[in-house]
């Protein structure tokens, strides 16, 4: 079997600027985050990100990456928005195309069947249909008559997910209780992606968990790439939780352009092993801070 | 005459009742709710008058029972396992029930939580329209607004998210064929729309609200009925079971006040 393990460095060696690019996950949960990190870091730019969008999406548009989003929301889960997002948005910086989450589902589908399109009741009557004049409906050719959305194939480029395992040869274990759309993703992407907490041999696959966990095929696998603590700061069960105080810190420094620089200098500049050194210091702090503010309270109120 | 002053229930215990009502006679469907409310209200029904319903964990399984608000999901008995691709097959089966909430509702049932202002260039990006196109269109539909107002009740939505039912009509019968807006609960009554054109009409109000208030707060012509009766108050038994088994901690309170 091939061995198919890449650094960073190497996946992004492999995209290209104007490229359409899927990312897996859904909000703020198991995003391949140390993928868009490493894009944040690359030179490339005018990108078309299609995703269930969480911080993926706002970390790349406040960095100047993305030409257009396409999703269905976009959300950190915990808190409801994405202040990246929404001020890219309300600017007008990026193209959008905002459609139902079940359409985006056939969508991927569609492009991972390499058929047109599928069809769909999801938005009939809708705005979604007025807001992306590109749609079409489609006539059903049997006695019902029904006119419904053809939804069309969300063909990617590239697409990357995060998974709690993986073998080198590409096979990938998701442990956390959804597997999301990230099958689809891969399946729709000509140049495909899979980032993992840990590498491990194959038969520790199977060892580690129901074989319903075991929901990556090699046969949909280009690259493998090793990323401990990859999905940070979004939610990767049963490996670790939403780091909620980093993502409620990503979204304080978000309203501030000079919180935001410090934020970006301390956390986004840095290769990713750095990063994870980086979070971890920070954790403490907060902690720190927090046991100091709790101790102040307890003075005051005695 | 009712109200919290002779009963001391509180108005968010009234919309918790008014939200289990959205799911009465429907069977075994998955119920989905967003909000405090319609969570209490889901659960409420499927302990007392809708034995069948289908709970969520709120993640990727349906749950057996009702457990409370704010249980450690390792307390929780599963049922069948529901990510959200299955979601959707649910979804477009029809066999669901959900109550959503809407930044902007309008007279026909439309409702927005996608942007506020133009959607090409939005003074507000919002969440996004999310499912509710697809709901709408595909099973019974109802929503909650806890800060009812002119800004919340508006003639007619910057975005239609969720479809009401004139642009469902527009749309013809695939849109109509599955589609319905059984109500919208506020934190000042409960609205349908059961009249000739579909357009909302003011059902009950909570007690201790007026009609005048109801209209003063909408941003738009309600039907108003010749007699608009009170939102049912609790069973002593519903009572108990919100106080003491579904919500302790009274995060319904911290929803909707007074």
């Amino acid at each position: 079997m091939a061995d198919k393990r890449l650094t960073l460095d190497e996946f992004v060696s492999e995209l290209d600027s104007g490229m359409t690019i899927g990312i897996g996950g859904w909000g703020s949960r198991r995003k391949p985050m140390a993928a868009v990190r490493a894009i944040l870091r690359s030179d490339l730019t005018g990108l078309t990100v299609v995703s269930y969008g969480g911080p993926d999406v706002g970390l790349l548009a406040a960095a100047g990456k993305v030409a257009k989003v396409v999703y269905g929301f976009v959300t950190l889960d915990s808190i409801p928005t994405d202040p990246h997002f929404k001020a890219a948005r309300q600017s007008g910086a990026i193209e959008a195309m905002e459609i139902d989450e079940g359409m985006f589902y056939l969508g991927l589908l569609a492009a991972s069947q390499r058929v047109p399109f599928l069809p769909t009741r999801a938005g009939l009557g809708s705005d979604v249909m007025l807001v992306n004049p590109s749609l079409r409906t489609v006539l059903s050719p049997y006695d019902d008559g029904e006119e419904l959305v053809a939804v069309p194939a969300l063909r990617l480029d590239a697409a990357v997910v995060h998974v709690n395992r993986a073998d080198a040869a590409g096979s990938g274990q998701i442990l956390g209780p959804d597997p999301f759309f990230d099958e689809l993703f891969l399946g729709a992407a000509d140049r495909r992606f899979v980032t993992t907490e840990r590498v491990v041999a194959t038969d520790e696959l199977a060892a580690g968990g129901p074989i319903q966990s075991l929901c990556i095929s090699r046969l949909l696998t280009d690259g493998v790439l090793e990323t401990p603590g990859g999905a940070h700061f979004t939610a990767c069960v049963p490996d670790y939780g939403r780091d909620e105080g980093f993502q409620r810190e990503y979204v304080a420094a978000a309203g501030d352009s000079d919180a935001w620089v410090a934020f970006s200098q301390r956390f986004l500049a840095i290769d990713e092993v750095d990063y994870q050194a980086a979070t971890r210091e920070a954790a403490v702090e907060r902690a720190t801070a927090k046991q100091a503010k709790q101790a102040k309270q307890a003075r005051e109120g005695s | 005459m009712t109200g919290t002053m002779d009963t001391g229930v509180t108005r968010a215990e009234y919309c918790a009742v008014a939200c289990a009502e959205v799911f009465r006679g429907d069977g075994e469907v998955m119920a989905s709710a967003f909000g405090t409310a319609p969570a209490l209200g889901a659960r409420l029904a499927r302990l007392t008058f809708a034995p069948d319903l289908v709970l969520t964990d709120g993640d990727a399984a349906l749950v057996y029972g009702a457990p409370p608000l704010g249980a450690d999901p390792s307390s929780l008995v599963l049922e069948s396992h529901m990510p959200y691709r299955r979601v959707f097959d649910v979804v477009w089966s029809g066999r669901r029930n959900l109550i959503m909430m809407a930044s902007q509702i309008d007279r026909t049932g439309n409702q927005n939580i996608s942007a506020i202002g133009a959607w090409s260039r939005p003074k507000a990006q919002l969440v996004g329209v999310r499912g509710a196109p697809g709901n709408t269109v595909n099973h019974s539909t109802s929503y909650w607004v806890p800060n009812h107002s002119t800004r919340s009740f508006v003639e007619q939505v910057d975005v239609v998210s969720g479809v009401g039912y004139a642009r469902a009509e527009a749309a013809g019968p695939s849109a109509t064929k599955f589609h319905e807006i059984r109500c919208v609960v506020s934190n000042l009554g409960v609205f349908d729309f059961t009249t000739a054109d579909h357009a909302m009409r003011l059902a009950s109000v909570h007690p201790g609200v007026t009609v005048d208030e109801v209209i003063q707060a909408t941003g738009f012509a309600l039907v108003i009925p010749d007699v608009v009766g009170a939102t049912r108050d609790p069973t002593p038994e519903e009572l108990g079971l919100l106080r003491n088994v579904l919500d302790p901690m009274g995060l319904r309170d911290r929803e909707v006040k007074a």
